[in-house]
């Protein structure tokens, strides 16, 4: 469970630059909630999984991940129980190292802290990174060995999603991670994500500019704008809207148009 | 051209390469794993020279290796320390340490410029009076070298393949992935650049038992020589699993200091050694750059004579 309580963030602060970021934002997922979210340039979505990762420490408000406090928590620490992937596929892998020393860094997370340091990636481990990759069906399986820069866009993030999920975490960070590849693997990725999800009943967060994925995926739909969270729908009146109906509440919600560069209306 | 290449000038160029392949796999875990250019090589060199020197003079020459190690930890500990919790930046952080080393240096050999060990037993002439009488008796420099640089490779090479290496070439592969995955980048910082200064170190307490003394500018140029070696050496075998790199690394540094004594055959005055180096290390960086440049001129030439003889017609269709 994930609870963001009234969390603000302001950048550059006090500088003509200033920016609050993040105004209060309050935030609960129960466990295995897949939430959608989608807004505006610079309406904060980014911000607010930084500042769920970590990535920066937020100027007020709290944030509580399984029970525990996290919002001072370093970023390397509560990483551990975080998966991230971003919308650049080259962000979530080691470009210069193999498929399978860069999955064995992600089975990092399982092993129980320090002792664990000086060991090497064992058979049984290669067997098991050797099946999971199997499951994605891109032929990963045979080539462990080859270095990941040699990777496609699509299977590089394809991987990353496998890294992130090897430990399940605690909550999946999606931040637009189909966004930039093309239709037909981003169909894959975006499958795979789903049956990950589904299987492993993940709790997700998930960016996205395709509004029809905004309300076919996951149980929830949060918009956002300015730093608020501004339209937040789910269960049966989610079903029931359609792409207009959102675009709709935000333009009341808001007080303007979705003016997204990047916005997907159709499939 | 034959008194180019004598065997005595083989034999010293592959021991000083071997010897000083060290500083150039140090290099080789800071410039090209951690992607960090760490400037305080130079007086981290001197700093395990010096150490090495003082601690062979009482008389334990296997002690001085490893109080040279030690304190290349040091050295490299402070250098991280600077860059990773004081936020000072790495190639500043370098010159900073370097600087400092100096004094530092200076102080570990009682405020004197240079020591020397002529009356010492050194790991070298130990093993001469160890080593049965054979054809060899020549080459035990060149053996206890090989050995020793060897038996370092070997390590490194296994190290890196360990969780903890794996984290730190991940840390210099890619930052965005190791924080989005429990890795402390700075922790690994740290850790590389403590490995990187024990060998820079242990380069330098080896070299200083070889020459039979220590003088505190001994390593003036050091990082430009190493930094020269692994290039040469990348080049040399490419791509490839870690193990290939080291030997590459170690290679290139041979290589380099063949190309120096070759300099110094063709009467190079003594003193223009440094600008010979620097030519040397300016070449030898920019080759790869040059030969990428080179095989695109030759395909551009290649593809218009190709056009011309083709009448260049087709394209008006």
């Amino acid at each position: 469970m994930l609870v963001i309580d009234s969390v603000s963030k302001t950048f550059n602060p006090g500088t003509v630059n200033e920016k609050k970021a993040l105004d209060k934002v309050s935030l609960t997922l129960e466990d295995g909630d897949f939430a959608t979210i989608v807004g505006s340039n610079g309406a904060g979505k980014s911000t607010l999984f930084n500042a769920i990762t970590g990535n920066f420490y937020v100027d007020e408000g709290r944030i509580v991940l399984g029970g525990e406090d996290i919002t001072y928590c370093k970023e390397h620490v509560r990483s551990r129980v975080i998966g991230h992937l971003f919308q650049d596929p080259l962000k979530g892998t080691a470009p210069h190292m193999t498929i399978e020393e860069n999955m064995a860094l992600a089975y990092l997370r399982a092993s129980t802290r320090r002792h664990a340091y000086f060991s090497r990636i064992s058979a049984k481990e290669k067997a098991k990174f050797r099946e999971q990759l199997a499951l994605l069906d891109m032929g990963l399986e045979d080539r462990m060995k080859q270095p990941v820069g040699l990777l496609s866009g699509g299977q590089r993030q394809a991987l990353t999603l496998l890294m992130a999920t090897m430990v399940t975490p605690r909550i999946l960070l999606l931040d637009e991670h189909t966004a930039a590849l093309d239709p037909a693997t981003a169909d894959k990725v975006l499958a795979l994500t789903e049956r990950i999800i589904a299987e492993r009943h993940i709790t997700c967060l998930m960016v996205t500019h395709n509004m029809h994925q905004a309300l076919s995926l996951g149980n929830r739909t949060l918009m956002m704008d300015g730093g608020h969270i501004v339209f937040h729908v789910s269960g049966e009146e989610r079903k029931k809207l359609t792409i207009d109906d959102l675009l709709e509440q935000f333009k009341i919600r808001a007080g303007k148009q979705l003016d997204n560069d990047r916005i997907l209306l159709s499939k | 051209m034959s008194s180019l290449f004598t065997l005595s000038i083989l034999q010293s160029a592959l021991e000083l390469g071997c010897i000083y392949a060290l500083v150039a796999l140090a290099l080789f875990i800071s410039f090209s794993i951690l992607n960090i250019a760490d400037l305080s090589t130079d007086g981290c060199f001197t700093l395990g020279c010096a150490v090495g020197a003082m601690v062979t003079l009482s008389g334990h020459p296997y002690l001085a290796l490893f109080a040279a190690m030690g304190a290349g930890v040091c050295s490299g500990f402070v250098t991280a320390f600077l860059q990773t919790r004081m936020g000072v930046p790495s190639i500043l952080a370098g010159i900073i340490v370097n600087t400092g080393l100096y004094t530092v240096n200076i102080a570990v050999m009682g405020f004197s410029s240079n020591v020397n060990l002529f009356a010492s037993d050194t790991i070298f002439s130990l093993a001469k009076e160890k080593l049965p009488y054979g054809w060899y008796e020549d080459w035990y420099k060149l053996l206890i070298a090989l050995v020793i640089v060897l038996v370092i490779g070997v390590l490194l090479s296994l190290f890196l393949g360990t969780r903890l290496g794996l984290s730190i070439r991940a840390t210099g592969d890619n930052e965005h992935m190791v924080r989005a995955s429990s890795i402390n980048p700075l922790f690994m910082i740290t850790v590389g650049l403590c490995v990187a200064n024990a060998l820079t170190a242990l380069s330098g307490a080896i070299l200083g038992q070889y020459q039979k003394s220590c003088d505190i500018n001994l390593g003036t140029g050091m990082v430009t020589i190493a930094l020269a070696s692994l290039i040469i050496g990348e080049t040399l075998v490419g791509k490839g699993s870690m193990f290939r790199k080291i030997t590459g690394v170690i290679l290139g540094s041979c290589l380099y200091r063949f190309i120096v004594a070759l300099a110094l055959r063709m009467n190079v005055p003594a003193e223009a050694l440094k600008l010979v180096s620097a030519v040397i290390v300016a070449i030898a960086i920019s080759f790869p750059y040059l030969k990428d440049k080179y095989s695109f001129y030759k395909l551009r030439k290649n593809n218009r004579n190709l056009f011309r003889k083709e009448g260049g017609a087709n394209v008006s269709h």
